[in-house]
């Protein structure tokens, strides 16, 4: 099985940093997996997480350097690094979604949320929305509570189903790696175990990464898990020899709670 | 002792502020009694030259309105520039800018306006009453628009970007939208306030005493006519100034407490 | 469509710039004549619109060599003739001079007036709002405040001269339309003005430092003297110096009650004019270089104006926007 994306030699600046906040990163993110970073504040998992989809963009001035690899339709890879025509940027996010630590519906109805994505992306006619919009909400385990009130503001849904709603906003895309940047720590407990079950269900079609300072739910979902320190890479490996078999100290120094 | 400073200055600040209530009231009272008093319905039937104030009325919010057309599109998109493109020493001077002739005096607004129209058209026209008003608005919406996107959180703008939107499309689509109320408030009180200025419409549109919906000659102006009501020596033109002004004060107040209350309604 | 769109915004953007630069060369244009008579003069000079009458050495030699002519070549009618001629040569050498000292000195009083008046009622108000009024009134109150700063200026022109005006007048003495009473007046236009903005000042203060103060058992006018005011000061004297130049451009309140006469005050109940009312009143007859004088007048106010709000805003009002 080849990998969806692979990260070689990655490094990263921000615009106003005189040191870099990523070090030489290499690692895979594996076909139809969810892959966990851990780690403590300040590691760089976010900014790793974030240069995935060149979502720093909107930024000036920071720096990559080293590789970042999507696989293509025809099996080949293309360096997302090398992207700077802004037809290729909605291509790649099309391609690679993103949810964020706070839920983000955006202020119109929960239809026109979802459909939003299929919408720039051209599709004009109602009946293949509709169609993709109940596909997504399906997907995302809320149809059944919002069916009945498709055209109702989505600033109206609680916590727990905002954030189901911006899933299946980028799951109608059919994005071929769906980003997560700490999905639920803003969410109480019943919502998180919802999403969780959710991000599981979604990796038969979507590779996944997954940022959490959770390690539980790291261990709980993840496939494999990199574990990451002060912008260095420490360790990368299947989720299970992470957390019962860690061969770094550093590692199991952090999974065992001495510091976080 | 401290105690007592204590109880005599809080005395003096609560006094101050039943001073600043009272004048409220003294000006609404004064409004609402020399007002009522030369009020009729005829005044919304007749023009000016019949003793009514209805081409007046009409003739003020016609310019509002066209100083509206041109300045809200102009002053959105320049507070989109300063909030979501522009970066650096270019936009934050012309942000700072736009903050200063937000008190720039109106009556040097009506100068110019006068020298750059009205000497080159030929005459006084409703068109310059409205461009004048209309370079009053666009710093206030500038500053508004600017104000408002930014209390957007980015995160809602990240959200748009990472589903492939342009930014533009973030931009009209979401971050717009968010902040719509915020932004239709201030264009209300915008709209408040240039209704209710006299200055720089004294030499642009002047004003006149005829119904006339046509713009390129002078054009009636409710606040110019309460000025020129108010300093004739006869005592129903005053009467008739007092009318107006309470009708325009009510309009203005109606208008800055509807966009206040937009604003309450809307706010979680 | 991406870069039209960033296209209609920066210049949308610029159009401020280019408005601004537009008002000051045009002011600078439009009194050029005024300037290139008149120069830097014009700012002290106090006579406004009066014929000035200029001896001329030129003058007088034309006098004496036509007074020669005369003598020898003339008979007696035609000499006296001539010497009417003479006359009339001397009352048209005259000029029309404008000096804009008059005007300046009344919109700086009349602001300076303004400004002691509103200030200690404005400060009380923003104590009121944001330290002693529990939230709701607070809000209440602070609403009334801000309807009080929606009112338009012909309005307080209109309340001011019938009704407040009389009042000063039976108290102080002196005339009903003068500096002070356009003074007052103007006092209380900006007074929502500055205490809403000093309020706002005041708030930014941490709770936690305020709770600290309390905690040693300081009353509240000791924190607010000893802790508030100090932290938001810079905030407060921008509101204070904004304020002020606003009051400068004020035209239609003060135009009723200042008087608009061209001359200087003796004393604070005296009308006078100010640079607003001066155009106000005089554009619509002005022509030729009486029309340059009020645009010279225009472009003194402007600029006095740019440089308050400018320091107000630069050395003050960091509201530092991300």
């Amino acid at each position: 099985m080849s990998n969806i994306m692979n990260i070689k030699d990655f490094s990263f600046t921000y615009a106003s940093a005189s040191e870099p906040s990523l070090k030489n990163i290499n690692m895979p993110i594996e076909k139809n997996k969810i892959t966990a970073l851990i780690g403590p504040s300040g590691c760089g998992k976010s900014t790793l997480l974030r240069s995935m989809n060149r979502i720093h963009d909107l930024y000036t001035g920071n720096k990559y350097d080293g590789k970042i690899e999507l696989l293509n339709d025809d099996k080949s890879y293309s360096n997302i690094l090398d992207i700077k025509k802004e037809n290729d940027f909605i291509n790649l996010r099309q391609n690679i979604g993103m949810i964020f630590q706070k839920p983000t519906p955006f202020p119109m109805s929960i239809f026109d949320n979802v459909a939003y994505g299929l919408k720039i992306a051209g599709i004009k006619d109602k009946k293949v929305l509709e169609e993709k919009v109940e596909i997504a909400l399906k997907g995302s385990a809320l149809w059944k509570e919002v069916k009945d009130r498709l055209n109702q503001s989505a600033m109206g849904l609680s916590g727990g189903q905002q954030q189901r709603l911006c899933i299946a906003r980028a799951v109608a895309v059919k994005p071929k790696v769906l980003l997560f940047d700490e999905p639920t720590s803003a969410l109480d407990p019943i919502s998180t175990g919802a999403i969780e079950e959710l991000i599981v269900e979604l990796k038969k079609d979507i590779s996944i990464a997954i940022v959490t300072h959770n390690m539980q739910q790291a261990s709980r979902i993840s496939d494999y898990t990199a574990f990451m320190y002060l912008g260095d890479l420490i360790e990368f490996d299947k989720t299970e020899n992470i957390f019962l078999n860690p061969k770094e100290k550093q590692t199991e120094d952090y999974i065992t709670g001495r510091f976080g | 002792m401290r105690l007592l400073i204590n109880k005599v200055i809080l005395g003096l600040s609560i006094f101050s502020a039943i001073l600043g209530l009272a004048f409220l009231g003294w000006i609404l009272a004064t409004l609402f009694f020399k007002g009522i008093s030369s009020f009729h319905f005829s005044l919304f039937l007749n023009d000016l030259i019949d003793g009514g104030l209805r081409n007046l009325i009409i003739g003020q919010f016609i310019m509002a309105a066209i100083a509206g057309i041109i300045g809200i599109p102009l002053g959105m998109m320049a507070g989109i520039y300063l909030r979501e493109y522009g970066r650096g020493k270019y936009a934050s001077i012309i942000r700072d800018l736009s903050d200063i002739m937000m008190s720039a005096p109106s009556i040097v607004i009506g100068a110019f306006v006068y020298a750059v129209v009205v000497i080159p058209s030929g005459g006084t026209s409703g068109f310059a009453g409205a461009i004048a008003l209309a370079i009053m608005m666009i710093p206030i919406i500038i500053n508004t628009t600017d104000s408002m996107l930014s209390l957007v959180p980015k995160e809602l703008r990240e959200a748009g970007i990472a589903l492939g939107a342009s930014k533009y499309r973030v931009i009209l689509d979401i971050v717009l939208k968010a902040a719509k109320v915020g932004i239709m408030t201030g264009i209300l009180l915008a709209f408040a306030r240039i209704i209710g200025e006299t200055a720089p419409l004294l030499f642009t549109s002047e004003t006149s005493n005829y119904f006339s919906l046509d713009l390129t000659q002078a054009f009636p102006s409710l606040t110019v006519s309460i000025y020129d009501l108010a300093n004739e020596p006869i005592e129903a033109s005053r009467d008739l100034a007092w009318a107006a002004s309470f009708i325009l004060t009510f309009l203005v107040l109606v208008i800055n407490l509807t966009g206040r209350f937009i604003t309450r309604n809307k706010h979680k | 469509m991406e870069k039209l769109f960033q296209k209609l915004s920066l210049s949308s953007a610029s159009l401020v710039f280019l408005i601004l630069i537009g008002i000051f060369i045009t002011l600078f244009n439009a009194s050029k004549p005024a300037i290139d008579e008149f120069g830097f003069d014009f700012i002290t000079d106090s006579t406004w619109n009066q014929e000035v009458v200029i001896d001329t050495p030129k003058k007088d030699e034309d006098t004496y060599l036509e007074d020669e002519l005369l003598s020898d070549d003339l008979m007696i009618d035609e000499t006296d003739e001539l010497l009417s001629d003479e006359d009339n040569s001397e009352n048209s050498l005259t000029k029309t001079v404008f000096g804009g000292w008059i005007p300046i000195v009344g919109t700086v009083l009349s602001t300076i007036i303004a400004l002691i008046f509103a200030l200690p009622i404005a400060m009380g108000i923003a104590v009121f709002l944001a330290e002693i009024a529990p939230k709701n009134i607070s809000h209440i109150v602070g609403i009334a405040i801000e309807l009080l700063a929606a009112i338009p200026s012909i309005i307080f022109g209109m309340w001011g001269l019938y009704y407040f005006a009389p009042i000063i007048a039976d108290l102080v003495g002196g005339y009903q339309v003068s500096l002070l009473t356009a003074g007052l007046v103007l006092g209380v236009m900006i007074l929502p003005f500055m205490a809403a903005i000093t309020r706002d000042s005041m708030n930014t203060t941490p709770d936690v430092l305020k709770e600290s103060a309390y905690a040693l058992g300081a009353t509240k006018f000791e924190v607010i003297k000893d802790i508030i005011f100090p932290y938001s000061k810079v905030g407060i004297i921008g509101s204070i110096i904004l304020a002020l130049g606003r009051a400068l451009g004020e035209t239609m309140a003060v135009a009723f009650l200042i008087g608009s006469i061209f001359s200087l005050p003796e004393a604070i109940n005296d009308p006078t004019v100010s640079i607003p009312v001066a155009m106000a009143n005089n554009f619509g007859e002005a022509s030729g270089l009486g029309e340059s004088s009020l645009f010279y007048l225009a472009l003194i106010l402007f600029i006095m104006s740019f440089l308050v709000i400018g320091i107000a805003k630069f050395l003050f009002l960091k509201k530092g926007v991300k």
